[in-house]
């Protein structure tokens, strides 16, 4: 099922937590809705699912306008951040819940199947009859999305799959979601805060900030060319260095960067701590080394400029510089963007 | 008091760790800091190496050494006034709570069992416990339909008003019930202001069970809204929503999932509210008309026989009384229990 | 644009949020509140005055009922104050420590909450009557208790026993015994502690508890009627003389007393709601609140300490 959102505008009592976002998932996509907290994200996905309606603009199931449909005909599958598994009723019952209060009748024998071919589904056989409350946080996550597949759902919506899950469970987790999802082919939509799960699970990541869409592509295209400052800090540590740009070419301490597209006036230079080369000497931007950082496969290096810009900078462990140390910096796969002010 | 003794020269070791440090860093010792923002957390530069461990590991360290002499009861014993708090509490509830329960179970016990049974099953005993238990019920299922309503719509609904209705579902709690007892006689008399109309319709109130009824419900009609309210307040409203979303409609979800988390409150709110209009005596003794065999409660029956000097028949019916209580607070109790159930959020 | 705009803070309907069914709820529960609650509180107010405000004034400066209300006012100044002393020290003793014994002593201080009024009365009758514990060595050194004002704060304090505890104990069960510790540590006295660390984050909740614990005093009838011997003039409390001078058939004489204590209740009310702003009276288990002024629960936050 293809969902499109044409200008959907959201307001809560004064605050405005969707300016006019247009955005269209082709069937059987997975996207990820990325951003900061209080970016719109969750309240877009909610008004996809009819928990929220918009205040303007409308959002289209295939062809269909869905924007005045009841949540509880909406057809969604919808998985909560903290998973709303129903407490007084066991696994099973909460897996089959939505097939007893369906208007298809089903018999119990069916229902029954049914629920034990999603438990199988998610790898919980044989927890049919816990409670939600005796089973673990990751065992809840996957409970929570069998019962939203036991609808037979249009539409999959996931707000923070794994935002309550230890680091490990998480990997684990997402990609098993991707796997069922490439199983099963139904149009997903997930809301995450973290770069890195949007980047592992989805076909497009949608990156929002207040309330807008600052950039939407597949993960290669935001990785690589990320269209604004936003974006590029958003999806990992980046270093920012004042420039001026003339002509198309930006200038940072006398050292000039291809800027094409970028107007005339301040600038800034943006590059990934990976993308850097210290010489003791030669061309590049004059630097002084702060201080050195040990991890486990690699050092981070602080620096400073000889104008007082201070950047950070990976290098392998094997780096024999230390403090105090002077040099140069050459920076790969520099990206310049008008200066925000 | 060895144990207090203690408490209070650990408490001066650690002062005078912290005075020593005080000493070195005062006397120009070298305590060592960072030297840059990134070299160590502000904690480490705070405070110096002295202090930090007495706080952390010492402290740790000596707990478990008075644990290990004093036994687990005691390990805790670091604040002061447990002898005074617990001797205060201890003979309060002996002298003002256990002391009369006990004189009056003694009194009923040195009947012997021949004579109180006699007392106990007497035709007029038996009547008033029927009719006791009886309104009790009908009150509680009248408060079950109506406290609930109430707590839904003052959790559930804004509207003119609803604080007021929130804080007067408190006031058969905080009048007194002779004042209630009056109040609801006069309302409810052939020539009062509800009792006319009921009248006309042929129905009788005052000096009837019905009256009886109406006391109990009234004297008890914040336990089911007051037990079930916070209940209703803290649902966690992604479960409606995930009902919603499931395809359920309003009675589904108000069924299967809303009333089953609310079941135990519920529960804990009737049994509360019954028990309460077991006991119940001021209001009821205005409005019943205190005839033996019809409208005379168990509470007025250990009363009067208490008028008629026969001390024997009323410890007898007290006693079966305070049984009733017992009864009623271990079942109160199980419920309570059981409603802790579901309360890891799921 | 496919939709013309919508009003504002459109949101889809909770259950239960229909307008037929909002509307006709909220006015069902209206009348009946009205009903059941509002209307026995203003009968007391017109039928105190049905007479008159003359008669209503010569009705409470009547020289018995103002005994009765001077004997309502020692009682609770007497009786509260004891009732708050014990409250604290026993929240004190059973939140900072652990002792053996601990879950029992809850329980023994909830029990007058299930108690009727009545039993309680009787049951002090068989301690300090003539025929009670007491009674032979009371009488031979010439001491009244029953049928006399110590009487009557016995009761009270029976009756009333669990209401400031049950206030504090959930709350500083919650608060923990770290401010204690802290400041035991610094080298505080426990009075001292006490005062400067304990008392502020309570104070609330302990003025809630002396509020209700003030009014089911002044209010109490059961266990005073059963120990005070309802002497016109001597050992009536106000409730015991709205009984008698309604039994005199002087019914607007007996509202006139009953809206003083039907003020009382109103004000307790107000100031209920008040500390309540102020957080009290809020700490307690969801599903195990008890209510406001009576009931027999006593909750504690540790969940260890569940009765059995």
């Amino acid at each position: 099922m293809k969902i499109r959102l044409d200008t959907i505008v959201k307001t809560f009592d004064t605050f405005r937590a969707v300016h006019g976002v247009s955005l269209e998932i082709e069937s059987g996509e997975l996207v990820a809705l990325l951003g900061p907290s209080g970016s719109g994200k969750t309240t877009i996905l909610r008004m996809v699912a009819g928990l929220e309606y918009p205040d303007e603009g409308a959002i289209f199931f295939g062809e269909e306008n869905a924007t005045d449909i009841e949540v509880r005909h909406r057809g969604v599958g919808f998985v909560f951040q903290h998973y709303a598994l129903f407490p007084h009723m066991t696994i099973g019952e909460n897996i089959a819940f939505g097939m007893k209060v369906s208007k298809t009748r089903r018999s119990t024998a069916e229902i029954a199947e049914r629920v034990e071919e999603l438990l199988r589904l998610v790898q919980l056989d044989g927890l049919k009859d816990r409670f939600p409350a005796q089973i673990s946080g990751g065992q809840r996550q996957r409970v929570a999305l069998a019962r939203a597949l036991a609808v037979d759902p249009k539409v999959l919506l996931l707000d923070e799959p794994f935002g309550a899950l230890d680091a490990n469970v998480r990997r684990d987790l997402r990609r098993w979601l991707r796997k069922i999802h490439e199983d099963l082919g139904i149009t997903t939509l997930f809301v995450t805060h973290d770069q890195a799960e949007a980047l592992d699970l989805a076909d497009r990541v949608v990156i929002l900030d207040k309330g807008r869409i600052v950039q939407a592509g597949t993960p290669e295209e935001v990785c690589r060319a990320p269209d604004n400052a936003f974006v590029m800090n958003f999806l990992g540590d980046a270093n920012r260095l004042r420039a001026t740009v003339t002509a198309g070419r930006a200038s940072v301490n006398e050292i000039l960067f291809d800027a094409a597209g970028v107007p005339d006036g301040p600038a800034e230079l943006f590059f990934r701590p990976a993308d850097v080369i210290w010489r003791e000497e030669g061309a590049g931007i004059p630097a002084v080394i702060l201080r050195v950082i040990d991890r486990p496969d690699s050092k981070r290096i602080l620096a400073v400029t000889a104008d007082g810009q201070h950047v950070e900078f990976d290098t392998a462990p094997e780096f024999p510089f230390r403090m105090q140390a002077r040099g140069t910096l050459e920076i790969l796969r520099p990206k310049v963007f008008a200066a925000s002010t | 008091m060895p144990k207090a003794a203690i408490s209070t020269n650990f408490t001066a070791a650690v002062d005078r760790r912290r005075n020593l440090w005080k000493t070195e860093a005062a006397a120009g010792h070298d305590v060592p800091r960072g030297f840059h923002p990134f070299a160590a957390s502000p904690l480490t530069i705070d405070e110096g190496p002295a202090l930090r461990p007495v706080t952390d590991r010492r402290m740790a360290l000596a707990r478990r050494a008075i644990q290990e002499i004093r036994g687990p009861a005691l390990a805790r014993r670091i604040l002061p006034g447990l002898p005074l708090t617990l001797g205060i509490t201890l003979v309060y509830v002996a002298v003002i709570v256990l002391l009369p329960l006990g004189a009056l179970i003694f009194k009923a016990a040195s009947l012997g069992p021949a004579d109180y049974w006699t007392i106990v099953s007497s035709d007029r005993a038996v009547a008033s416990y029927r009719v006791t238990m009886l309104c009790a019920a009908a009150a509680t299922a009248f408060n079950l339909v109506f406290g609930m309503a109430l707590a839904w719509v003052i959790v559930r609904y804004r509207f003119p008003g609803r604080r007021i209705v929130d804080a007067l579902v408190d006031l058969p709690f905080a009048l007194p019930t002779a004042v209630a007892g009056i109040a609801l006689t006069t309302l409810f008399a052939s020539n009062g202001w509800f009792g006319g109309a009921l009248s006309a319709l042929g129905l009788k109130v005052a000096y009837t069970p019905l009256g009886i009824i109406v006391a109990m419900a009234f004297t008890s009609l914040p336990f089911i809204v007051r037990t079930v309210q916070p209940v209703l307040e803290e649902l966690d409203g992604a479960l409606e929503e995930a009902a919603q979303t499931l395809g359920a409609s309003d009675g589904e979800i108000f069924r299967k999932v809303l009333l089953p988390q609310l079941f135990p409150a519920l529960l804990a709110g009737l049994s509360l509210s019954f028990a309460r209009s077991l006991g119940e005596f001021g209001a009821i003794i205005f409005i019943a008309g205190n005839q033996p065999y019809e409208t005379e409660i168990t509470a007025l029956l250990a009363f009067i026989r208490l008028e008629e000097y026969d001390y024997p028949a009323s410890a007898a019916i007290a006693s079966v009384m305070l049984m009733a209580a017992f009864l009623m607070l271990a079942i109160t109790n199980i419920l309570q229990t059981r409603a802790l159930r579901y309360t890891v959020k799921g | 644009m496919a939709t013309a705009p919508k009003p504002r803070n459109r949101r889809p309907p909770r259950i239960g949020e229909k307008p037929i069914f909002r509307n006709g709820l909220i006015a069902i529960v209206l009348v009946l509140v009205l009903l059941v609650i509002v209307a026995p509180l203003a009968i007391i107010g017109v039928q105190a005055f049905s007479k008159g405000a003359a008669f209503f004034a010569k009705s409470i400066t009547d020289r018995d009922t103002a005994h009765a209300i001077w004997m309502t006012a020692l009682t609770a100044l007497i009786a509260v104050p004891i009732n708050t002393v014990f409250g604290v020290a026993a929240a004190w003793a059973i939140t900072k420590f652990d002792f053996p014994g601990r879950r029992l002593l809850l329980v023994v201080i909830e029990i007058p909450f299930s108690v009727s009024p009545i039993v309680a009365g009787v049951a002090y009758l068989f301690v300090y009557g003539l025929q009670g514990l007491f009674g032979d060595a009371l009488q031979s050194a010439d001491m009244k208790i029953l049928f006399a004002l110590p009487g009557i704060v016995l009761a009270s304090l029976f009756v009333t026993a669990p209401f400031v505890a049950r206030e504090l104990i959930p709350l500083m069960q919650a608060q923990g015994r770290d401010l204690e510790e802290a400041a035991t540590s610094l080298g505080a006295s426990g009075w001292r502690t006490f005062f400067s660390v304990t008392l502020p984050n309570i104070k609330w909740a302990l003025l809630y508890g002396v509020i209700l614990c003030n009014a089911r005093v002044m209010g109490e009838f059961g266990a005073v009627s059963v120990v005070s011997g309802n002497i016109r003039g001597q050992t009536n409390t106000l409730p015991l003389h709205i009984e008698l001078l309604y039994h005199d058939y002087n019914a607007v004489g007996a509202f006139a007393a009953a809206s003083i204590l039907a003020s009382l209740a109103i004000v307790t009310l107000i100031a209920k709601v008040a500390l309540e702003r102020r957080g009290a009276g809020r700490v307690r288990r969801p599903a195990l609140a008890g209510p406001g002024l009576a009931g027999p629960t006593l909750e504690t936050t540790e969940p260890g300490m569940s009765k059995p």
